[in-house]
């Protein structure tokens, strides 16, 4: 235990030593999730549109405006050519063709029940659905403003009408496939993300080229030779790695409050208990690598590719239920996946230790098994 | 000799890496208080030799004992008791000189003051620059620090691998006169080098090539197993001087030695005055200027040469 806490100390000492990576531990949770949170929401902002108005009336000329009145749409062409504005969104030079139908607005005022196309560019499905959603939301919104302008209007027509009216709210129906809830704020969903992500990668990263580093530098061979033993070796680099990694939530936790009003409804002590678990089983994964490789570059690189798989099944960027069954499987045994759920959980919804027992018993379960695979990896290759 | 108070015995270790033979069959056992000699070129498994006997590596077969330990089996009561230099400089470069020393004899269980008066020969050559870190050092520097790293701790046995390798001539000089210093306190000192004008500073040394020992004796003895005459040979211009020796039909040997060839000749039982005459018709008749031929006794690395020699015509016969 004594030579425990010399090599503690000689790590503290290291880590503090190097004042780039202090810099770049505060730094990265910070410039990291102001950047990745702002810039990965699904939020769609200036979607350009291409009008094909072909009723040319004060109502068809109401929804275009509405459209752009909202910040969501900006004109980006038009013409009474639906064709024209095929060409348009095949060139990309818009995202999305409105096409008002003729008698749309006689329609309104008629039957109250009219249609409009859109035709989007799926090439992107994510953001097609975003911005189909939002067109939706603000048709709705105009058509309830119709509604109540209209009744006026029909009650005189309805009196000199060959056909009476039909009663009711005046409708724009959209013909959409599918459906997105883009009143979901997405920076609040993805913030513990993405917290998760960040303590993942300094956890991993750092663990790996740590210990690494000192295989190049020739310094492990120097301490095999010491009575150190490689339990006393392996929790001399792990503990401080982990407190690092304590510190650096601690932080991206203040900015997520602090520059995102993120909720924390649940108990901090349940985020950090997770946290806790977690980093054991992020830091086995860089003791593996650190195990498997022999230069910083090699541990790099296969950190990276395994990092890469675990992020995209971790649910993080794509929804775990709707990938193959396969992938289900493996991301089922992704610490990531489950304390991602857990964060958000405890956050955003306030679960209590009994709804989040299931994440903690994995978390722990990973990094016990992780753990041990990497000790007795690292024992195997030094002997 | 008694082998049970021999510090360092190896028999029979074999070491493979894949289909490379690192070390074939080592057999050798170096005694109490000696400054005993690794003299081979590089790639020829000295490194590896003293991977096995810091129980860095487990050898296939054979068995090495530290200190009457066996190396796999005792491998915590060897690391307590024997200091390793490796080849490479092998410390924190991000820490300073005495956070380094500091460290190693903590890691030790001793403290820099307890081992200081063993130490401080070497150390306080370099304490003027104890603040500075270890990876801003003179090479020489790096080496006296890694040395007093490696010997801060009291160990019984200590080694060294190519401790003066990329190290200018005088700080050689003067690495292997600390050696001699350490020697006289008791210490047995294992030490590596590629260079043979380093042999003669050991007590004894064992030639080493390919993974095997060619021979394990005193640095003169060495020398003495040359098997014929030897002559140094001067002559203008050297390149055809080289040419029209080797063609000479006695010839076994002709090797360049700073700015004289080694010659050696087959005819053992002729009288040396014979052969030089010999040797001066012959290049004269060739157009050599400048010619002259004189006896001298072989040294190690004549004997070197021609034990490299007969071990490739050996492995050569061997595989035909």
């Amino acid at each position: 235990m004594r030579a425990l806490r010399f090599l503690l100390r000689k790590e503290f000492l290291q880590i503090f030593r190097d004042p780039a990576l202090v810099r770049m531990l505060f730094m990265i949770p910070v410039v990291q999730l102001l950047v990745l949170s702002n810039a990965a929401t699904f939020e769609v902002k200036r979607a350009r549109m291409y009008v094909v108005d072909h009723d040319a009336s004060t109502m068809s000329r109401g929804v275009v405006d509405r459209l752009a009145a909202s910040g969501r749409f900006v004109r980006g062409g038009g013409s009474g050519s639906v064709a024209l504005g095929d060409d348009a969104l095949m060139r990309r030079d818009v995202e999305m063709v409105l096409t008002i139908p003729p008698g749309f607005e006689r329609d309104i005022v008629r039957y109250r029940h009219t249609a409009v196309q859109l035709l989007l560019n799926a090439e992107d499905g994510a953001a097609a659905a975003v911005t189909q959603a939002y067109a939706r939301e603000i048709l709705a919104r105009y058509a309830t403003e119709l509604g109540t302008e209209l009744f006026p209007a029909t009650a005189l027509a309805g009196a000199r009408a060959e056909r009476p009216p039909v009663r009711g709210q005046p409708a724009v129906q959209v013909r959409t496939r599918g459906w997105y809830n883009a009143e979901l704020d997405y920076r609040h969903y993805m913030v513990p993300g993405i917290l998760v992500q960040l303590l993942t990668i300094v956890g991993t990263l750092l663990t790996a080229m740590n210990i690494v580093r000192e295989k190049e530098a020739g310094t492990l061979d120097q301490l095999n030779v010491t009575p150190v033993t490689r339990s006393v070796f392996i929790a001399a680099k792990l503990i401080p790695l982990w407190i690092i990694s304590m510190v650096v939530l601690s932080i991206g936790l203040v900015v997520a409050k602090v520059a995102f009003g993120v909720p924390m409804i649940g108990s901090l002590f349940l985020v950090f208990g997770g946290a806790a678990l977690y980093l054991v089983a992020a830091l086995g994964i860089g003791l593996w690598v650190s195990a498997v490789t022999e230069t910083q570059q090699q541990a790099m690189f296969v950190n990276f590719s395994i990092l890469m798989v675990y992020l995209l099944m971790s649910g993080l960027f794509t929804p775990v239920s709707s990938m193959p069954e396969w992938a289900q499987w493996v991301a089922r045994f992704n610490p990531m996946m489950h304390f991602i759920s857990l964060m958000r959980a405890v956050m955003l919804k306030g679960a209590g230790f009994a709804d989040v027992a299931r994440q903690l018993a994995v978390l722990a379960t990973a990094g016990a098994v992780v753990l041990t695979i990497a000790v007795r990896q690292y024992h195997k290759r030094s002997a | 000799m008694n082998q049970a108070s021999s510090p360092v015995v190896l028999e029979g270790v074999r070491k493979t890496f894949g289909s490379t033979v690192a070390l074939d069959d080592v057999t050798l056992d170096v005694h109490a208080g000696e400054l005993f000699g690794l003299v081979g070129p590089d790639g020829g498994g000295k490194t590896t030799l003293f991977r096995i006997l810091t129980t860095l590596l487990v050898p296939d077969a054979g068995t090495a004992t530290v200190l009457g330990r066996d190396v796999v089996r005792d491998l915590w009561e060897i690391r307590r008791r024997v200091g390793y230099m490796p080849g490479r400089f092998s410390l924190y470069p991000d820490l300073s000189v005495e956070e380094n020393l500091r460290f190693f004899a903590s890691v030790f269980g001793t403290t820099l003051e307890k081992g200081y008066d063993i130490i401080a020969p070497i150390y306080q050559q370099i304490e003027p620059f104890k603040e500075r870190r270890a990876g801003q050092l003179s090479g020489g520097m790096k080496q006296k620090l890694a040395l007093s790293c490696a010997l801060v701790h009291r160990p019984e046995v200590l080694f060294l691998d190519e401790p003066t390798t990329g190290v200018d001539a005088v700080s050689r000089r003067e690495f292997w006169d600390l050696l001699h210093d350490l020697q006289a306190s008791g210490l047995t000192i294992v030490v590596s080098t590629p260079y043979m004008d380093e042999a003669d500073r050991c007590d004894r040394v064992a030639l080493v090539q390919t993974g095997r020992i060619l021979a394990i004796d005193e640095p003169g003895a060495v020398g003495a197993r040359f098997p014929r005459p030897l002559f140094a040979v001067h002559g203008v211009p050297r390149h055809a001087t080289i040419e029209a020796l080797r063609a000479f039909p006695h010839a076994v040997s002709v090797h360049p030695f700073g700015d004289t060839l080694h010659y050696s000749d087959a005819r053992v039982s002729l009288a040396p005055a014979q052969v030089i005459t010999e040797v001066r018709e012959w290049l004269g008749a060739r157009g050599i200027a400048e010619v002259a031929v004189t006896p001298i006794a072989p040294g190690i690395e004549d004997a070197f040469m021609a034990l490299m020699g007969d071990e490739s015509d050996a492995t050569t016969a061997g595989a035909a």
